[in-house]
């Protein structure tokens, strides 16, 4: 999951936390090799749904074709409670067999290079999509395979709500602007766009959301601001503050935006209360669950940038799944073979049940052929080559304090240019605990 | 092992001092290894974390290495944007809190030390709130503040009235959370007055009634001053709880809207949690610094008014 995606269920984790601790102390004790023959090996995933219900999934399925091993799945906390966990139990030699984990900074925090097995020796290997491969590689090999599709972030909006005021998708800020005004004054209470600040991660998008504009612009600017020479202050990075600003000034939010959370959010959109929920595609996922008639009205279209040429789609890479170098011997080979199981069709059609993806796959897996709609509007922009990564995993260089500051633009209390300036010194901590150079 | 040796050594150490005859060790019954538990105790768990925790302020550490970075946080942590907003609200909240606490104590106590009917019913009721937990009074609060679905603003409604966004509206938090703290901490400065003025020997106040002293004189020529003591307490305790307050703000608003409710415990808080371990350990030797800095001054100042009484 990405930085965004792991802040959503930070709530949700306090709860699982407290009942996570006692299976954390029998993972202490749960060390592998049984006498009757079989191979036990462990497998840690993060407490988000439906993420236990996926592992044990996939558990099962493997254990019924290799009745000779068997998968112990284990849950740990997410955010920075399970980031802790999972560097402890690396570094102190316990980690469970076969780990999920995110992609991108996050991993290369983990130094894979010492702590992760090598697996690019692996069949899956060569199906990775060149976007995946190096957020889950170092100059060494390659460590993860992916488990879920991508997605991308963007503005999801209600097409019902397009067709009825006679809307076209924009491809530039000003038209963007020129249907909210629209749906504002033609659409009967339709908000035309949905803030949650209830739940602060989702007010993120503006910025995070625009990064691929930004690169589209300028080409080198992921490595040249790890290197501290770019900076949100200044154009094109800042353009993502300055459109939330606006936004908000309009007066285009919906009346509960300060209290509204995530899933509210996913409500209004499926069910036309809102037009536009700048947000991550996989909020579908939550749409599915929750009401599964509106999937089919739901699309997606990348934040536009001031120029149509400059609009791209901004991906986050899925998580994946690694395996520690603590694990030896014919754990080994198990952990290796539930890998490539989950890459394997069998397995494949599990995530495609248990995750339904938002965005294409970074592996071997296909797209279902029920899968939602707003998939076809992301594909889209791959087939037209107008998509990036997301900027964590280009750079390892991100502040704690950005969905605050999004926050405070969105509700009025700090200018555009204000926030974006705070948000650049935030950042200084997280590089210098990093220990880059030129901070 | 250092079991073993200790308990040779620092007998030793107690018998010189106590031939040095100062007039405390003289007076203590108890011999000196029956201090050692809580000696080593007090050790292990508070005074080496604290001396560590100085140390490692001046470091950039994760959880396996460390790099001597010298004040370098110290600089960052003051350089910290949200830092002055944190720390104005700090002071903020821990006044009108410590405040509001003192000024109702004071007057629930009065009231509830009067012949009232179900006066043990209602002085528990007073403290229930106490016995509750931080977060799940801040979990319950903003779901009945909330300001679109939350009970009081539909009730308020009901009467016409528009009620703010309590814990949304910029300019409101704070005071929202100062007030929900003050309702589940007033149990306590409400039991303390009550003992102090259950202290207060009736004869003044049967002596100022022969006097013809009104019922506002006595409150304010012989309640007041004689729980004095009581009040020190209640202010020494809910000023400092106040400052290094944390749990409820961050159950209610996390802080927000953006980093309007923040306090120091908060900011320090989100960089810890952030793995600025060093940063944040810098931060708590500040707070531990400007707690202190506060406390001594007002404690010797309510001591020495209890004395000169």
């Amino acid at each position: 999951m990405s930085h965004v995606m792991r802040e959503r269920s930070i709530r949700r984790r306090a709860a699982v936390a407290a009942a996570a601790v006692p299976l954390l102390v029998l993972a202490g004790c749960s060390s592998t090799g049984a006498a009757d023959g079989t191979t036990e090996i462990t497998f840690l995933t993060s407490n988000d749904a439906p993420n236990p219900e996926t592992a044990e999934a996939l558990a099962e399925a493997f254990e019924a074709e290799h009745p000779d091993v068997s998968v112990t799945v284990e849950i740990r906390p997410g955010g920075t409670e399970g980031d802790n966990l999972v560097k402890t139990r690396l570094s102190t030699g316990e980690m469970a067999d076969v780990f999920y984990y995110n992609s991108g900074s996050l991993l290369q925090a983990l130094n894979p290079d010492s702590s992760l097995v090598d697996l690019s020796d692996q069949d899956w290997v060569g199906s990775l999509t060149e976007e995946f491969v190096p957020v889950v590689s170092t100059d060494n090999g390659t460590y993860g395979a992916p488990l879920g599709a991508s997605f991308a972030g963007g503005v999801v909006y209600n097409r019902a709500v397009y067709e009825e005021l006679g809307l076209t998708v924009p491809e530039t800020w000003d038209e963007f602007m020129a249907n909210n005004e629209k749906i504002a004054a033609e659409g009967d209470g339709v908000a035309p766009v949905i803030q949650t600040y209830g739940e602060t991660w989702t007010s993120q998008l503006f910025v995070l959301g625009d990064f691929a504009n930004v690169l589209a612009i300028d080409p080198e600017w992921a490595e040249q601001y790890t290197a501290h020479q770019r900076s949100y202050a200044e154009e094109p990075a800042l353009l993502g503050f300055q459109h939330q600003q606006e936004v908000a000034e309009a007066g285009y939010f919906n009346e509960d935006f300060p209290s509204a959370t995530f899933a509210d959010g996913a409500r209004m959109v499926a069910e036309g209360e809102g037009a536009h929920y700048p947000m991550l595609s996989s909020v579908v996922q939550t749409i599915v669950q929750n009401t599964p008639e509106a999937v089919d009205d739901i699309g997606f279209f990348a934040l536009p940038a001031a120029e149509a040429g400059n609009t791209r789609a901004t991906i986050w890479q899925p998580n994946a799944l690694y395996v520690p170098r603590s694990t030896e011997g014919a754990e080994l080979e198990a952990a290796k073979e539930f890998v490539a199981f989950v890459n394997s069709d069998a397995g494949c059609e599990i995530q495609n049940e248990m995750l339904p993806p938002a965005g294409p796959y970074a592996g071997t897996c296909e797209l279902p052929e029920d899968a939602p709609p707003l998939l076809a509007d992301i594909q889209a922009y791959f087939d037209e080559g107008r998509t990036a990564n997301a900027l964590e995993f280009l750079s390892p260089v991100k502040g704690p304090n950005l969905e605050k500051v999004t926050v405070e633009v969105g509700s009025g209390i700090r200018s555009a240019e204000d926030a974006a300036a705070f948000y650049d010194q935030d950042v200084e901590n997280q590089a210098k605990q990093l220990g880059l150079e030129g901070w | 092992m250092t079991a073993t040796v200790t308990p040779q050594v620092r007998p030793n150490r107690r018998r010189r001092r106590a031939a040095g005859s100062t007039s405390a060790t003289q007076r203590t019954i108890y011999p000196s290894w029956f201090y050692l538990p809580a000696a080593v105790l007090y050790l292990v768990f508070f005074a080496v974390p604290t001396f560590a925790s100085f140390y490692f302020s001046l470091t950039r550490w994760t959880l396996f290495d460390t790099e001597f970075i010298g004040l370098e946080n110290y600089v960052q942590f003051f350089s910290e944007p949200q830092l002055s907003r944190g720390f104005v609200n700090t002071l903020v909240y821990g006044f009108v809190t410590s405040g509001a606490k003192v000024v109702l104590g004071l007057a629930l106590a009065v009231l509830l030390t009067s012949q009232l009917v179900g006066r043990g019913y209602l002085r528990s009721v007073v403290f229930f709130p106490v016995l509750v937990s931080t977060i799940g009074v801040g979990i319950t609060f903003k779901a009945l503040l909330d300001p679109f679905d939350g009970v009081v603003n539909t009730m308020l409604a009901a009467f016409g009235i528009d009620g703010p966004g309590w814990f949304t509206d910029p300019a409101q938090a704070l005071l929202t959370i100062a007030a929900v703290d003050v309702w589940k901490g007033l149990g306590i400065a409400t039991l303390i007055y009550i003992a102090g003025i259950v202290a207060i020997p009736q004869e003044y106040y049967e002596a100022a009634r022969v006097d013809g002293a009104s019922r506002w004189q006595q409150f304010r020529s012989i309640t007041l001053p004689l729980v004095q003591p009581a009040t020190a307490t209640v202010i020494i305790l809910s000023l400092i709880g106040g400052l290094r307050s944390f749990d409820l703000i961050w159950a209610t608003t996390g802080g927000g809207p953006g980093f309007t409710s923040d306090v120091i415990g908060s900011v320090i808080y989100k960089q810890y949690q952030a793995g600025f371990y060093g940063l944040s350990t810098a931060g708590n030797v500040i707070l531990f610094l400007v707690v202190t800095a506060v406390m001594v001054p007002i404690s010797i100042l309510l001591n020495r008014k209890e004395v000169d009484r």
